[in-house]
């Protein structure tokens, strides 16, 4: 007979895979967590290089020598803006329009599902400048965007200034193939997010905005810059934007180029460029900085405006010059060259940027590592849980046939043994209460602030998140409940078949999140895999439902806090660490109502359930 | 008096040998001027100048064929004789931060779009079929007067050709290629049509050399920039502009021929001098297989000028020994008139070859590891389904 056929063979199959499969798992997963680590070594990281042909390899010599007018105009701006307390709209339509640009505004106000206590804002109204400058002597079909965010914590004045410079200096040449627009937006990211939203003509948040009356053809690619003075020590760029997406590498490329070409001090994640890759300093510097980019990215928040940009797959960085400790300085001028540097290359493109990756991991600014090369790390810690399922399957069917054979029956075999059959009608309960209970989690703390703000003394964002905790940790009490609905026929292997639905709903969901956010897909995996693959009701319990509450997902969330300020060389102390999480909380669902962030439900509403699943295993009476 | 008798006659007869050896030396160098003046065959000078690839950045194609078509222009040939093909427009395009000018040397020294350029075919009109079109003459009756090559069998053609190529084609507009094979039939019909004299083909591309490797018409000589497996690299970029302005071996050979008047005596030996591998990196290659005359006795300007021979002489000249050249070739186009065979020169394509031809025998290889797996898996599952006790019945 053949080999899955024949029931003696098979059983010696299945004797052999389940005594592999415990080494097997842990190997996997160590290797797993080895190849992540190895990221930020040589052979895994490239040199970047420029991939797109029109950009290619030739230099321009920039022109642009506005810094006192730069100064000036940000002088004005910043003067205008404490008299108005606002954006200063008129002054700003008077400004572009004297620098010879098409001027519009946009207006739009939008009300947050609760108070914003980190910008402290509730309803949200404000206006965006934009002036578009045609291209002399080609269709408008095209167009590049120059976006300076000014929320109110961030005056970004300077910036105001060098936009408005440089504006001037573009209306001088004739060489631009596309529309430049400068864009000026109210209240950081809100403002962007609705000038975006108006621009292609989608709602996709809720915002209320009024149409917009000018345009300028498809964009191609966007920088947004943020200064906080007029000189500068080093310029850092953010490229992780909404859920992960990042822009083209090409982009970087692009503004390192200018870097080097300028001399200018770039930085990454805030921290200097390792130069020394042949010793172990270097890889060790990348390591740190690649830690940095994976838990940022895995937060799926907007790190800048350009992060809204991407959604709509326009190739968007953000710049932001910092003023520190050095003793050299760079002034606006050497900011503005690169960005007319910029520009200018950009101007070449005939195409989107799509030569070169959208998906990758920045150890360095000059170094990046591939899709290619680290979804690897990630595979490897999917295939626990398929190994997991697989002995699961295994044992069940052992299980299975082992019932039968001192029974004896000789009557037709039961192609399922009786035992798996009660087990799934079982198996329907846990998942839909779990996945209830995701869905309150989900729903209730936005929904119930008023009920919760009216019966106990705290704000609304306040209640918000002390009902998030609150649902979450009802959670970890019920299969103490669950029992109760469930017939208690529920046999001894029953927790088996539940478990490997469990597995395999897990390794689903974080399959998939690794497919487009390979950050946050790995990072609960690394943390929910091995708590999974261990749960089961037999042994010693406390263990493992401590290592289970330590991994489950807001535990992570409070791990990677800590880590990412440890990896800022700003540690936290435990009572800043949990109130930076209680901000994070709040935070998350906001981002989530305001710009679409699916960090939150994919938490609440896919990962939680997940994991409750698991406690029920451990439960399992 | 006998003796001075002797003497005058011997000094009459001295001085007449002197007389006839002067004269014979006066002739004889009227013979030379004659056999200079007759050293090449042709009589008009056609060009045809063809600028392959669009987009900004590659500005230096364009700029390439523009200063080949300046220094020609420049050494007599008229824009009804130049057929100039230029796929993109540089000039005008709106990222030219100097509209209507296209720049072959940094700085903006040398305009070579000037203000009386006649471009023929522009822009989408750059395609493969209306090149062998061109070529060839099979044109459709309407097409106007300045998009056809018009040469007879006494035009010395120059044809130029620049853009990006690789091994055996040269590529159009970003969508389609010429083949070597493609060009070299093409010239094999302009050949059998007395479309040309003798033909000049400089090709400045990657792997330039091999679109010349299989020509086998008569007559034809060929330059390239660049070897196979060897790429043609640009010269220098304009920091104002933001593009490479020409490519090295063009920028060289527009170097040589801004010095060439169109009374110089430079030969074509020089120009296969020009752009060593030091200054080109790539190294360039010629084929002159194919032609008759040494390169050493062709001049520059047979193929880049238009130069009128006319000479006033005082002396008559007997064509009859002096003009062998010119002598066969008459009795050669008689012949060829009665016969209407094509001449024999190089090797044309062996057609009793490829016609009865035997099948080559191909070296038989053992089975490949896939397909012995494969049949070693079904004999397996065979055995296995149907016990081995099958396989006595088999061997």
């Amino acid at each position: 007979m053949g080999l899955l056929s024949d029931p003696v063979r098979r059983r010696a199959l299945a004797r052999l895979v389940l005594r592999l499969n415990a080494p097997l798992c842990v190997l996997s997963y160590l290797a797993g967590l080895a190849w992540f680590l190895a990221l930020a070594f040589p052979p895994l990281t490239q040199r970047t290089y420029m991939s797109e042909n029109a950009m290619g390899s030739t230099m321009v010599e920039e022109q642009f020598a506005g810094g006192d007018r730069a100064r000036a105009f940000a002088r004005d701006f910043a003067a205008q803006r404490r008299k108005s307390g606002a954006l200063p709209v008129a002054w700003l339509e008077r400004t572009m329009r004297s620098v010879g640009l098409e001027v519009y505004a946009q207006r739009f106000s939008r009300r947050l599902p609760f108070p914003d206590e980190t910008h402290e804002r509730y309803m949200v109204s404000g206006t965006n400048v934009y002036g578009i400058l045609r291209a002399p002597r080609a269709a408008s079909t095209e167009s590049l965007v120059l976006t300076v965010p000014c929320g109110s914590d961030s005056t970004n004045s300077q910036a105001v200034g060098l936009l408005l410079a440089l504006a001037a200096h573009f209306r001088g040449q004739i060489y631009w193939a596309k529309d430049i627009i400068f864009l000026v937006t109210e209240h950081d990211l809100l403002g962007t997010e609705a000038w975006l939203e108006a621009y292609h003509d989608v709602n996709v948040t809720g915002m209320q905005s009024s149409p917009l009356q000018g345009r300028a053809g498809a964009i191609q690619a966007a920088v947004a810059l943020e200064l906080s003075s007029d000189m500068v020590t080093s310029l850092d760029v953010a490229v992780e934007g909404l859920n992960g997406q990042l822009p083209n590498l090409d982009l970087l490329n692009l503004f390192q180029t200018f870097c080097q070409k300028g001399g200018l001090l770039c930085t990454l994640q805030g921290k200097l460029q390792p130069q020394d890759w042949t010793s172990l300093d270097g890889p060790l510097q990348g390591l740190q900085m690649l830690l940095l980019m994976v838990l940022r990215q895995a937060s799926g928040r907007p790190h800048g405006s350009h992060g809204l940009f991407l959604r709509y797959r326009v190739e968007a960085l953000t710049l932001r010059g910092i003023n520190s400790f050095r003793q050299y300085k760079y002034d606006l001028v050497a900011v503005g060259k690169a960005l007319e540097g910029m520009f200018r290359k950009l101007n070449h493109l005939l195409e989107r940027l799509h030569q070169s990756f959208f998906f990758y991991l920045l150890p360095a600014l000059s170094r990046f590592v591939s899709i290619g090369l680290y979804m690897p790390a990630a595979g490897f810690l999917l295939l626990v849980l398929g190994l997991k399922a697989l002995e699961l399957w295994m044992q069940l069917h052992e299980a299975g046939v082992g019932l039968e054979e001192p029974g004896g029956s000789p009557g037709p075999s039961v192609p399922l043994p009786p035992a798996q059959g009660v087990g799934l009608a079982s198996l329907v309960a846990p998942l839909l209460i779990s996945q209830a209970m995701g869905l309150a989690l989900y729903v209730l703390p936005v929904l119930g602030q008023h009920v919760a703000a009216q019966h106990f003394p705290v704000a609304e964002a306040e209640a918000v998140v002390l009902t998030l905790l609150a649902i979450y940790a009802a959670g970890l009490a019920l299969p103490h409940n669950t029992h109760r609905v469930v017939s208690t026929q529920a046999p001894d292997r029953g927790w088996m078949a539940l478990k490997l639905v469990a597995l395999i709903y897990l390794a689903l969901q974080l399959g998939c999140i690794t497919l487009t956010n390979f950050s946050l897909g790995f990072l609960l995996a690394a943390t929910m895999v091995p708590a999974a693959a261990l749960a089961k009701p037999h042994g010693s319990r406390t263990l493992y439902a401590a290592l289970l509450v330590l991994t489950s997902p807001a535990a992570t969330l409070l791990g990677s806090l800590f880590l990412w300020r440890e990896l800022q060389e700003a540690p936290l102390s435990l009572a800043e660490g949990w109130q930076l999480f209680l901000a994070a909380l709040a935070q998350g669902v906001l981002e989530h109502h305001t710009y679409g962030a699916l960090l939150f439900p994919l938490l609440s509403l896919g990962l939680y359930p997940c994991w409750l699943l698991f406690w029920n295993v451990l439960f399992w009476k | 008096m006998a003796v001075s008798h002797c003497l005058s006659r011997a000094a009459t007869a001295f001085t007449a040998v002197l007389l006839f050896s002067f004269g014979s030396v006066a002739a004889s160098h009227i013979e030379d001027q004659a056999e200079q003046f007759f050293r090449s065959g042709h009589t008009n000078n056609w060009a045809v100048l063809v600028c392959t690839s669009r987009f900004w950045f590659n500005y230096r194609h364009v700029a390439n064929t523009l200063s080949v078509y300046r220094s020609v222009k420049r050494l007599g040939i008229p824009d009804s004789h130049i057929v100039l093909m230029l796929a993109d427009d540089m000039a005008c395009n709106p990222r030219n931060p100097k509209p209507a000018t296209v720049f072959s040397h940094k700085n903006m020294e040398l305009n070579v779009y000037g203000d009386d350029v006649e471009v023929d075919y522009r822009s989408y009109e750059v395609t493969v079929e209306n090149f062998l079109r061109v070529l060839t003459g099979r044109i459709p009756p309407s097409t106007p007067r300045s998009k056809r090559l018009l040469s007879d069998d006494r035009s010395n053609i120059l044809i130029y050709m620049t853009g990006h190529g690789g091994n055996g084609f040269l590529k159009f507009q970003d969508s389609e290629e010429i083949t070597n094979i493609e060009l070299a039939d093409a010239f094999e019909q302009m050949w059998q049509k007395r479309r040309y004299n003798e033909l000049l083909f400089i090709i400045d591309t990657c792997q330039g050399a091999s679109m010349y490797e299989r020509f086998y018409s008569p007559n034809i000589m060929a330059l390239a920039s660049s070897q196979v497996g060897e790429d043609s690299l640009s010269h220098q970029p304009d920091p104002a502009i933001g593009v490479h302005l020409m490519d090295r071996y063009t920028f060289y050979v527009l170097e040589f021929l801004e010095e060439i008047n169109p009374a110089s005596q430079t030969n074509m030996n020089d120009l296969f001098q020009v752009c060593p591998k030091s200054l080109c990196v790539s190294t360039p290659g010629h084929r002159t297989d194919l032609f008759q005359r040494d390169p050493k006795n062709v001049l520059i300007t047979d193929f880049f000028g238009s130069v009128r021979k006319v000479e006033i002489t005082t002396e008559t000249i007997n064509l009859q020994q002096d003009s062998e050249i010119m002598e066969s070739s008459y009795k050669e186009d008689q012949m060829g008139e009665e016969l209407m065979e094509p001449l024999k020169y190089a090797e044309q394509l062996p057609v009793a070859q490829i016609i009865h031809q035997k099948p080559k025998l191909k070296d038989w290889h053992p089975p490949g590891g896939f397909i012995l797996g494969l049949w070693a898996l079904i004999i397996m599952v065979f055995f296995k389904t149907y016990g081995i006790k099958h396989m006595k019945f088999i061997f």
